[in-house]
């Protein structure tokens, strides 16, 4: 979970080494991790290898989206070519088989994440619902006015709107956790804003903004200790961690397939059995459902109570196919190889006269988040994508952490396991290209 | 937005009067590579006269741009034009405007209302940046102007 090597070590590697496509390397633990073969990975990932603007595609979106393997294509592909039904109502089958996969494809993602069972894992459409799902369900239930939510500064805006729909509710008061000039959370001023008030603790696992990874161990284990119950927005960290809800003994986790090589449409919300008990249904509909009458409805058991209408079968059917394909690897390997391309684009950082770099956390996923002197991000974006490479620039929906910053927004890069060392020396030589063409 | 001290600043305004529209076109065909493309066009952004700070106020802040966009007219009724004046913190933005200034800036409202400006944007093979993308500031304010030349 910690970023593997120190950036000395790395720089010195890069140095006299060139950017091979297979290489070997050191976990966080010193251990050694089987070599990458990056070459045979990429060719996974059909999109990859095409031009964009007459150049290769270099892919650095991925904190946006990730791109997916041919197995989560062809999974979702065969769903629909051979066993499409709807689930759940078993009357051919063909339905016996689609609710097969589609309940198979939970429990994967339910051991994938060490949760208890698979009805501690929620279908959603994305993160974004699945954090609506706690804040109006369990929220609305449990939280009375005056009661308090605590989030940090750092979070996307899909953890913080629904908190404030949620306090606006119920008469709650949101509080903030500050960060420092790294962009690391103040964990004792988290301590102090704890108070036996707080009932929720809603922070991400990874920033999005500003790839800060965050101690939600001891974040849980000081908000359990007040009586709180802690929702992670686990988007981000999927793609790049190893997530163990047991170990971090948070109360929920949101995710989304997309993030993490897996399809649009899908995510999975975990959450410990007796809260999800306790909690009533958040929509109403088919599916959630045990019986219905006009004197009264009573609801289905878990996790069928909170997925109301058909759910997205071939989505779930392939965020469980990307899941497997990450399985094959030795994650340690995967980490190591994204900590080695932003500890080289760190290194060309350096050379770069004008360029500071947002987030310099010391727990940091491979995200590059950067403003060059007098050139808008908008700018940088336009002229990256004129030399093949995309990135994503603005806000990235953390417009309080932008405030707090005093900055309107950034550029930034996200790499992910298929992304090369070459990739990163692309984009900085087209990055010094478009500061000369701005002197 | 009328009065005569704003109008001496609008037609300080190159763009759509000695800068033609029919200039940038040519100059366009002459440029290959990205760089000298959008070298072109960060230079246009720099013939903008620089739009005095009252301006800058919400009220003609153009809403929907990853950049800061602030868009003003002044209308002479007598000679029936209507000028057009764009400013953005973003150079590729300003100089973007700065086309959109050289095609619509003098011409009448009817004329600035009427103009096919996505067709402009394709013979300058500029076409992505009018695209309908969430954050697209310069379609929002190509509208802007637009209404605002249909509304007069």
């Amino acid at each position: 979970m910690t970023p593997s090597l120190t950036k000395e070590s790395l720089i010195k590697e890069s140095v006299t080494k060139e950017s091979t496509a297979a290489y070997s390397l050191e976990a966080a633990d010193g251990s050694k991790v089987e070599p990458l073969d990056i070459d045979r990975i990429r060719r996974d990932f059909p999109i990859l290898h095409q031009q964009v603007n007459g150049k290769p595609l270099v892919y650095l979106d991925n904190a946006a989206t990730s791109q997916k393997p041919a197995v989560v294509i062809e999974s979702m592909n065969r769903y629909y070519r051979e066993y499409n039904s709807n689930v759940h109502r078993g009357a051919h089958s063909l339905s016996d088989k689609a609710t097969a996969a589609f309940e198979a494809a939970r429990l994967h993602i339910a051991q994938y994440l060490n949760a208890s069972g698979r009805e501690e894992i929620i279908w959603v459409r994305g993160t974004t619902e699945a954090i609506n799902l706690v804040a109006q369900s369990y929220g609305r239930s449990q939280l009375q006015t005056g009661d308090e939510i605590i989030l940090s500064q750092l979070e996307h805006h899909s953890n913080i709107v629904p908190w404030q729909l949620l306090a606006e509710q119920v008469g709650a008061v949101i509080k903030v956790i500050p960060i420092n000039e790294k962009a690391e959370l103040d964990m004792a001023a988290y301590r102090q804003l704890l108070t036996d008030r707080t009932k929720i603790v809603a922070v991400n696992h990874v920033s999005n903004a500003t790839g800060t990874i965050n101690p939600i161990i001891e974040i849980s284990r000081l908000a359990h200790a007040t009586g709180a119950v802690v929702v992670v927005d686990g988007a981000q960290a999927l793609p790049h961690l190893i997530v163990d809800v047991k170990a971090l003994d948070c109360d929920f986790y949101a995710c989304s397939g997309h993030k993490a090589f897996g399809p649009t449409g899908i995510g999975a919300l975990y959450g410990k059995r007796e809260l999800l008990e306790k909690m009533p249904p958040y929509q109403g509909g088919g599916e959630m459902i045990e019986r219905v009458s006009f004197s009264g409805t009573t609801f289905n058991q878990l996790p069928f109570k909170f997925e109301a209408g058909t759910p997205a079968i071939a989505e779930a059917i392939g965020f469980a196919e990307a899941v497997r394909y990450l399985e094959q690897f030795d994650r340690k390997a995967l980490q190591a190889h994204e900590d080695r391309l932003l500890a080289r684009a760190m290194e060309l950082a350096d050379a770069v006269p004008g360029l500071s770099v947002i987030g310099q956390a010391q727990q940091k996923a491979s995200v590059f988040s950067f403003l060059v002197d007098g050139l808008h991000p908008s700018d940088m974006g336009t002229l990256l994508d004129q030399q093949g490479i995309a990135v994503r620039t603005g806000h990235h929906c953390t417009q309080p952490l932008m405030d707090y910053l005093g900055i309107p927004g950034t550029s930034r890069a996200s790499f992910a396991f298929y992304n090369t060392l070459e990739e990163v020396e692309k984009f900085f030589a087209a990055l010094q290209k478009i500061i000369r063409l701005f002197a | 937005m009328t009065g005569v001290s704003e109008k001496a600043l609008f037609q300080s305004n190159p763009l759509g009067s000695t800068t033609t529209l029919d200039e940038v076109r040519e100059n366009f065909e002459f440029l290959d590579d990205w760089e000298e493309r959008y070298g072109y066009v960060i230079d246009l952004g720099k013939q903008i006269p620089k739009m005095p700070d009252q301006y800058r106020i919400e009220d003609n802040y153009v809403h929907g741009c990853q950049s800061q966009v602030w868009f003003i007219h002044y209308f002479d009724p007598e000679s029936n034009k209507l000028y057009l004046l764009v400013d953005s913190d973003a150079m590729i933005v300003r100089g973007l405007a700065a086309v959109v200034l050289t095609a619509l800036s003098g011409k009448s409202p009817q004329d600035v209302a009427a103009f096919d400006m996505d067709k402009l944007f394709q013979d300058l093979d500029l076409l992505r940046h009018l695209s309908p993308t969430r954050g697209n500031g310069l379609r929002s304010m190509v509208q802007k102007i637009q209404t605002t030349a249909a509304g007069l």
